[in-house]
């Protein structure tokens, strides 16, 4: 049996009420994260072990496409961002971008992948309007790299003070073109094309079916995302559509074989990702608990009912007619054993020169925080998943004699928390790096108290351009030092409540 | 060994071809003959070879933008276009099934 994730069980416990077709079940056990089966519970109903893979194209972050020297870019006006070769015109020949081929090996390093220094290249066949070739051109039978993997945390309660670690192996990386855009124009039903997306070059990552859960799906696919973004092979924002995520589910009960398993495609961000796989797998069970089958079949995921249809133009098997590709000879790349002596370095490719230049990855940047800083690892990773966060606590901790284990406090409780409120991103905060570290300053020689610190963060929300010194002058926050001054506040208070204090003294 | 009426009408669908009469699939049938020589040659221990071209290195391209702006030009191919974008079909307009079209096939 494959390595599996999590072993998590599902079980079904929901109420049938009055309501439509949509399963209204609530998880009745959360996906066990510790591993190992769930013994089958006091209602008697046989659990159900949920799989879950992933099938994930993210777009290379280039100049140029895969095969032409078209640009890249996202929002141009229509088929201005297209060769003749990308339009399928006659005559026209692939021609191979090198820095696609770079983008795919430091991924594929990235990931833990053997490099197959001897790749393919061939044609999968469909009709489709935004295809004008009638074929992509994908590595179906020898990728750039296989067999490699990615770990990634999940935090096991809400709280998010325990973190666990899991891995989801990675089946392969292959370089593909990318396809047109179609818009769908129902009211005069026909369909407008746009090709200045086709040709652009793809990386699919593969991933196997180790997960079990939505949670699973989106924390890994989150962990891919920052990995991608750190070594800049594409920028992966998945509203812009440069990482496409498709689901593969099925369940089973455990011991016996898999079952059949469904596509999910059309999920445009990392949360609609963990709800359309959970809503899946709760079809799924209820379906077959029902004595109802599953489909092999192609379901889009609808954002805003929140569930899962079947696709339309997707029915039937698709017979691909894979051929190898007659315009492109084998890809190789090399390593510094392989590399021959006296070739152009311009027609190379190096394993070893682009490993030796690989940037740290979010995991190595975490464990370097948590052991620079003393932070905790839970910290570190809510430092790594907000854009310019760590830079920002960094610049305070530049900035400040306060010790960076308090300062964390400030930048995750008060800073982050007043962000999310206001939907803002760390670039968009009126509060700079340089006015908290002041602040903290304050706080750290005593000046102020903690509370009044916040009085004055609340201040300096407001983005008036006051300073925390003008704030604390303002509002009088200044802690009193004077030892006199003090003695005179707290005879006044005695004097004022003499009833209580007689009370006190006597016992 | 004749090729079924199936596999002729799975073709028809995948590459919309047209056999349009016993001549065309006399002709395929004898262009699968001619091609199954190639199984009488022992190949045992022998890799296989997809292309003449699979000793050439294979170029590659600096990541340089050379290409595009040419809508106007791509578009003179067009039949039909709304606003510089292409005009296709709603989806993809599948073949009728064998009993409801008219194709040869139909009587064989």
């Amino acid at each position: 049996a494959a390595a599996r994730g999590c072993g998590g069980i599902w079980r079904r416990a929901w109420q049938r009420g009055a309501g439509g077709p949509t399963p209204r079940g609530q998880r009745a056990v959360a996906c066990n994260a510790t591993g190992g089966a769930v013994p089958a519970g006091k209602s008697g109903l046989a659990p159900w072990v949920p799989v879950v893979g992933l099938e994930i194209h993210a777009q290379i972050s280039s100049n140029s496409k895969l095969f032409s020297g078209s640009q890249v870019q996202f929002a141009a006006p229509p088929n201005s961002l297209v060769s003749f070769f990308d339009a399928s015109l006659p005559g026209t020949l692939p021609v191979l971008n090198r820095r696609c081929v770079e983008a795919a090996v430091m991924t594929a390093l990235a990931l833990n992948c053997s490099i197959n220094k001897k790749s393919l290249f061939d044609r999968k066949h469909y009709f489709y309007a935004d295809l004008p070739a009638g074929y992509q051109i994908t590595q179906q039978r020898v990728p750039i790299a296989v067999n490699g993997s990615l770990s990634y945390s999940l935090c096991t309660n809400n709280k998010m003070s325990q973190m666990v670690t899991k891995t989801v192996r990675i089946k392969q990386i292959q370089l593909e073109q990318d396809s047109g855009k179609s818009l769908h124009d129902d009211t005069r039903t026909q369909t407008l094309v746009d090709l200045n997306r086709a040709g652009v070059g793809l990386m699919e990552v593969v991933m196997e079916p180790d997960m079990c859960c939505g949670e699973e799906a989106a924390a890994a696919v989150r962990e891919l995302q920052l990995i991608l973004q750190t070594l800049g092979s594409s920028q992966a924002v998945m509203a812009e559509g440069q990482l496409r995520v498709d689901a593969n589910v099925s369940v089973h009960h455990p011991g016996e074989p898999y079952g059949v398993r469904t596509e999910v495609k059309n999920i445009n961000s990392v949360r609609f990702l963990a709800k359309a796989v959970d809503y899946e797998i709760q079809r799924q069970i209820e379906e077959l608990e029902n004595g109802g089958t599953i489909l092999n079949e192609t379901r889009a995921f609808d954002s805003k009912l929140g569930c899962t249809i079947p696709m339309r133009d997707k029915e039937g098997k698709q017979d691909y007619r894979f051929m190898p590709e007659p315009n492109l000879p084998p890809l190789i790349v090399y390593d510094a054993k392989s590399l021959p002596a006296n070739m152009n370095h311009q027609q190379v490719v190096n394993i070893d020169w682009i490993h030796e230049r690989l940037p740290d990855l979010p995991s190595v940047k975490r464990e370097k925080l948590v052991e620079q800083y003393g932070i905790l690892p839970e910290h570190s990773f809510t430092l790594l998943n907000e854009e310019g966060l760590t830079e920002f606590y960094e610049n305070v901790v530049k900035q400040t004699k306060m010790k960076p284990k308090k300062v964390i406090g400030w930048i995750l409780n008060d800073l982050l928390s007043y962000l999310k409120q206001h939907s803002l991103t760390v670039k968009e905060s009126p509060v700079s790096s340089f006015l908290l570290a002041d602040l903290l300053n304050l706080l750290e020689k005593k000046e102020i108290s903690s509370t009044a610190a916040k009085q004055v963060l609340a201040e300096l929300w407001k983005g008036e351009g006051k300073t925390p010194l003008e704030i604390v002058r303002e509002k009088k926050l200044e802690l009193i030092q004077d030892q006199k001054e003090l003695e005179q506040i707290c005879q006044a208070v005695i004097d004022g409540q003499e009833n209580e204090v007689i009370m006190r003294v006597l016992g | 060994q004749k090729v079924t009426v199936e596999v002729l009408d799975h073709l028809e669908h995948l590459a919309l071809v047209d056999f349009r009469d016993s001549e065309g699939v006399e002709r395929l049938q004898k262009a699968i003959q001619f091609a199954d020589q190639l199984q009488e040659v022992n190949t045992d221990g022998v890799e296989p070879m997809d292309t003449v071209l699979e000793d050439r290195c294979l170029y590659l391209r600096e990541d340089d933008v050379t290409e595009g702006n040419c809508t106007k030009e791509l578009l003179k191919n067009a039949r039909e276009k709304v606003e510089e974008y292409f005009v296709a079909p709603p989806g993809n307009i599948p073949l009728p099934k064998l009993e409801e079209r008219d194709t040869f096939l139909q009587g064989s």
